[in-house]
């Protein structure tokens, strides 16, 4: 079972403001989903190495390139879909107070 | 016109012996798209001007007696979690509904070059999380076959859209079943390459060890000059194979040549086949008789560690996706909450109010595995099992040439019918999220409907990067069950 009090530090650590509503929801949802996910304690893995992706034979260099300039986005098109830009720069809530 | 009777070799054809040009099926095609898409919801976003631009570029090299490309003509839907430069790319999420991409992925890039028409832009889940297309902002879609079902999910859109004839074919993407369940219960091919067989660049990341583009079309040997066409190294992807894309379609051809598909080893997964719906069960053993009367050997192999298959797939999908999605916070991607007054304020209003409620719940649970205390409890639990997963299938096809079985324990369920249940929604990608796991290459091809007219897909499964071997299969039941 998941609390309340931890879908708060969760949702802390999401960065979720969520509503009271949803916290209850939350952690209806996720105890069920995590109920569920105790299966895998059923399986004995002390000998099993973890998978973390899916590797084919290559050369251990084969996805590395020389380091060279290439053109990239420009500073205009980088910022057009930025919500709040000014002088070429992404502007946010100010976070150091003087 | 509703483009259902179109192949793209049949375009091709068309377009060389002049019957009509690459402008005038563009404009017909999107005419029909407008006239006919508000019984699906099935585009998010029509492209008239980017379409007619590259049908005119289609057009002026046949004119010069150029090639133009092993696409030409072809009318193309992409999802919408697929970034297109210029063209609206919103994920299904109210947080990038006006986002204009500023760059193209490499697979759009590959389509377009090879004279690709692309109409529009489909409807998902958002951020491609969800089996239905329920969790889309902009509405959910509806099946073609039956108005009032789900089109499965998350790439339902590309999947209704060749369904309904709105598109030749079409790109989606596959973290656990995304373009093989929607393919089954729209009754169309749905394609997941090998693992780094076709570049990612410029698809939206969801959980990037498990995310898949592949094609959708109504043939098999559509799906594959599709795939020819998006396959291959990309400098773009790390992750991006650098083993040579072979000639799947000439390879059909040879195919067809020599004998088909006799002698072949055919697995059937008992674990497969334990609490399916009766008529779909009934219609996958109607496809394997097919197969046997081909000539496959048809024999038993056992997947022991599919029942854990969900469990785990929901942990590391869940724990990649929300570092995948930390990237949404107000400062780049257009939506930004006006309330908030500080930056923590702002990241996190901006957040609840963007993400819907299956977005929220994934950053929660990913959030919550990753977390300190529960990590090796649960994510790096579950990389192991994933490591036992892959190694039944990869045990399974030492034995055998393939993997045959459902895609889906159902058809197409009702809208709404399970949208309050995340758990037994989970439940239905039981047969596809091994697919991904493994990472190897798998279709879902049209095996018949049931009494009530609803789709049903047939899964194949092959060795990694052995996509040829399935076409073939594929295509030769396609043959003998349609003829």
């Amino acid at each position: 079972m998941i609390s309340e009090q931890d879908i708060r530090r969760v949702a802390e650590l999401a960065n979720l403001a969520l509503t009271e509503d949803e916290i209850v929801r939350m952690a209806r949802d996720l105890s069920g989903i995590l109920a569920h996910v105790d299966k895998l304690n059923e399986l004995d893995t002390s000998n099993v190495a973890p998978m973390a992706q899916v590797l084919f034979e290559a050369e251990e260099t084969a996805t590395l390139r020389e380091d060279r300039e290439k053109p990239c986005l420009s500073n205009h098109d980088a910022l057009a879909n930025a919500p709040v830009a000014g002088a070429g720069y992404f502007k946010v809530p100010k976070v150091i107070e003087r | 016109m509703s483009l259902a009777g179109y192949s793209i070799d049949s375009i091709r054809a068309g377009l060389i012996e002049k019957k009509f040009s690459a402008e005038e099926l563009a404009r017909e095609a999107l005419a029909y798209a407008e006239a006919e898409n508000p019984k699906t919801n099935g585009y998010l976003t029509l492209a008239p001007e980017r379409a007619l631009a590259a049908a005119q570029a289609v057009d002026q090299k046949i004119a010069a007696g150029q090639d133009p490309g092993p696409l030409a003509g072809v009318p193309v839907a992409v999802k919408d979690v697929i970034v297109t430069r210029g063209l609206r790319t919103t994920c299904g999420s109210r947080l990038l509904a006006n986002y204009i991409p500023p760059y193209d992925a490499t697979a759009v890039i590959r389509l377009e070059q090879a004279g690709g028409v692309i109409i529009g832009k489909t409807n998902c889940d958002e951020f491609a999380m969800g089996s239905s297309n329920e969790n889309s902002a902009f509405g959910p879609v509806r099946n073609p076959a039956a108005l009032d079902r789900v089109p499965g999910g998350s790439s339902g859109g590309s999947a209704a859209v060749v369904a309904q004839g709105t598109a030749v074919v079409s790109l989606g993407s596959d973290t656990g079943g995304s373009i093989r369940q929607p393919a089954s219960f729209c009754g169309v091919n749905g394609v997941t390459p090998t693992y780094g067989r076709v570049s990612r660049y410029g698809l939206t990341a969801f959980a990037s060890s498990l995310d898949h583009i592949g094609p959708f079309s109504r043939t098999v040997r559509d799906s594959a000059r599709l795939l020819q066409v998006i396959a291959g190294r990309d400098e773009m992807d790390s992750t991006s194979a650098f083993a040579p894309v072979p000639d799947y379609v000439g390879l059909l051809d040879s195919a067809a040549l020599d004998g088909n598909v006799r002698g072949k080893k055919i697995g059937l997964p008992k674990q497969f086949f334990e609490g399916l719906a009766s008529e779909t069960g009934d219609l996958i053993l109607e496809a394997v008789g097919v197969l046997k009367k081909l000539g496959c050997e048809v024999r038993e192999v056992d997947l022991p560690h599919t029942p854990y298959a969900v469990a785990c797939y929901y942990v590391i999908a869940t724990a990649e996706a929300s570092s995948n999605l930390a990237r949404f916070d107000g400062v780049r991607y257009t939506s930004r909450a006006d309330s908030a007054s500080t930056l923590a304020d702002m990241y996190r209003v901006t957040r609840n109010e963007g993400f819907g409620a299956e977005c929220k719940r994934r950053i929660m649970l990913g959030t919550y595995v990753l977390s300190a205390g529960y990590y090796d409890a649960y994510y790096l639990k579950a990389q192991k099992v994933r490591a036992l997963v892959a190694r039944d299938y990869a045990q399974a096809l030492e034995q055998v040439d393939a993997i045959v079985g459902p895609v889906s324990p159902h058809p197409a369920f009702k809208i709404g019918e399970l949208v309050d249940d995340p758990v037994a929604m989970y439940l239905s990608d039981i047969y596809t999220i091994t697919g991904d796991l493994a990472g190897i290459p798998c279709m879902s091809v049209p095996c018949g409907t049931t009494r009530e007219g609803l789709p049903v897909g047939l899964q194949i499964f092959t060795r990694h990067f052995a996509e040829a071997e399935m076409f073939r299969l594929a295509e030769a039941y396609e043959r003998a069950s349609t003829s």
